[in-house]
């Protein structure tokens, strides 16, 4: 099979790139999507807040997907759902299997990545204790609440103060559960500020900060869990511990950009987002790749999914109408010591539009601060912020003219206390 | 003066609310933080999302949440009464589950077709 667009992934991210690239003239646009509909983890996100930005009113995850699901449907866009996608080639071959099919190759001169990413598990925290059930990540119990109508326990604790812990807390209490505690082991939550208040707050669920789990019981079922509070280092302190009989364990720890497909093809990935390098364009390092979404950075709200997505979508339309983009003169885009990394990792300065959003996390709390754009000792612009958190992305606008006086070719960002 | 974190929208804004002074915010980066503010001390509303069970669908959960904020001490009652709740196939994302549902003033509505 071939078409011109492929875009691996039908969830926000994929959605929006269609939509983007069919709007730029694109009309052979194929979705390969794994799961029976187009959606992703929208469909399981039933709470609302989604949408502020893009539509500009407060949308459940299931409204905010079929809107644009509504959108492809005045489009030439195919979806072949209920397929995977098995390998990558550098030359945009995609190996898929589904069970109407079989086993496919799919020849398309532009390739987008939306894979999305995927949970952390107990397995990569490495929790003592024994192998009972009742030990979710978050996401898989809201799934099974949600979409398949399973409660997963009674007594709850939740380890992780993620978006999707929070969100969880609050879902299993009103479905009739005790959250007993949500346990985070850093000194403060990687989740919005807003669902610590209408998560866990307006619920009366404590919040332990710097604590973690250091034991599991139970025999056939989790019987209990042990939770220490941690020293700075984040090593268990003796004789902190406090005991909590559950039934149930939520995990919300983290989460990984699903790359498996972008390793195969070769593209180039950054340690520190774990997703591909981009330019300022979403093209990966490979010529007529591109990423956007979660599986790039992970992203706290899929309005800026939508928004990446879209530019990943426009810009391959471009690719497939004019080809590759000069290389020309490359920069590239650092963070400074509290910044955990940025994005894109490349601008190359001939092809950049007047201007392009930067995006990067700061790796602590912020409060009054400032965020500085520097090359070697130029200030090229700075930005003000009344408060950051490593829970939250910022975002920044580059202008290009800031560019053409500077003569190096390296941006650093950074962030300072005001 | 009570400080309390707006919810309206992932922003987050930290929100002075002076009771004393018929409760006159600050901090607010919008017109719907002021107002917030406000009702978050008087009356604290939220819009409740969940699931009803649906009959003829891919799935046995149907997402549904209140067509606006409710008051919060109304939550558990209108949760009491979505478990009696038996939707059928086909239904379209915006279509009135229950009306009224459990006085709160707000009807239930579908969030996808299903």
């Amino acid at each position: 099979m071939k078409a011109q667009l492929a875009i691996i992934g039908g969830g926000p991210a994929g959605l929006a790139a269609a939509i983007a690239a069919h709007e730029a003239g694109v009309r052979d646009i194929l979705i390969l999507e794994r799961d029976r509909e187009c959606g992703g983890i929208l469909n399981q996100c039933i709470h609302n807040g989604f949408g502020l930005h893009y539509f500009g009113e407060e949308l459940t995850g299931p409204e905010y997907a079929g809107r644009f699901i509504d959108m492809l449907k005045d489009t030439s866009v195919r979806v072949l759902s209920d397929t995977m996608a098995l390998d990558l080639t550098p030359e945009r071959v995609i190996h898929t299997v589904n069970t109407a099919e079989g086993y496919m190759q799919i020849e398309a001169g532009a390739v987008i990545l939306a894979m999305g990413c995927r949970e952390r598990t107990r397995g990569a925290i490495s929790i003592p204790g024994t192998r009972a059930a009742g030990i979710f990540t978050a996401g898989a119990a809201q799934r099974y609440v949600n979409i398949e109508g399973y409660m997963v326990g009674k007594r709850v604790v939740v380890l992780g103060s993620g978006d999707i812990g929070l969100i969880m807390s609050r879902r299993l209490t009103l479905e009739g559960a005790e959250v007993l505690a949500c346990v985070e082991l850093m000194p403060y939550s990687s989740g919005l500020t807003r669902n610590i208040v209408q998560c866990l707050e307006d619920f009366g669920i404590p919040l332990y900060l710097s604590h973690t789990v250091t034991d599991i019981r139970g025999k056939n079922r989790v019987e209990g869990v042990t939770v220490s509070r941690v020293d700075e280092n984040r090593r268990p302190i003796p004789g902190t511990e406090m005991i909590f009989d559950c039934d149930t364990l939520l995990l919300s720890v983290g989460l990984i950009p699903e790359n498996e497909l972008s390793k195969q093809a070769g593209i180039i990935l950054d340690p520190r987002t774990n997703g591909p390098e981009v330019y300022e364009n979403m093209e990966c390092s490979i010529p007529g790749i591109f990423a956007c979404g979660n599986v790039v950075q992970v992203h706290d709200l899929v309005d800026f999914v939508s928004e990446e997505a879209q530019l990943a979508g426009r810009s391959a339309a471009e690719f497939l109408q004019k080809g590759s983009k000069p290389a020309g003169r490359l920069i590239t885009l650092t963070g400074g010591s509290d910044v955990s990394y940025t994005l894109p990792q490349k601008i190359r300065f001939d092809a950049m539009p007047d201007r392009i959003k930067l995006s990067f996390r700061v790796r602590r709390s912020f409060g009054e601060s400032k965020i500085i754009l520097r090359a070697g000792d130029a200030i090229l612009a700075s930005f003000k912020r009344s408060h950051m958190a490593p829970g939250e992305m910022e975002r920044v606008t580059l202008p290009k003219k800031l560019l053409n006086e500077v003569s190096g070719n390296e941006i650093i960002l950074e962030v300072k206390e005001a | 003066m009570k400080e309390i974190i707006c919810i309206v929208c992932p922003n987050g804004c930290r929100l002075q609310v002076d009771e004393a002074a018929d409760y006159a915010v600050s901090g607010h980066k919008c017109p719907r933080g002021k107002t917030y503010g406000r009702e978050e001390l008087t009356n604290p509303v939220r819009t409740l999302t969940s699931t009803v069970r649906i009959e003829g669908a891919a799935y046995p959960r149907l997402p549904v949440k209140t067509d606006h904020p409710i008051p919060k001490a109304k939550i558990s009652a209108v949760m009491a009464q979505l478990d009696a709740i038996l939707a059928r196939s086909p239904v379209k994302r915006g279509d009135i589950i229950a009306e009224n549902i459990a006085d709160s003033g707000a009807n239930l509505v579908a969030c996808r077709d299903l």
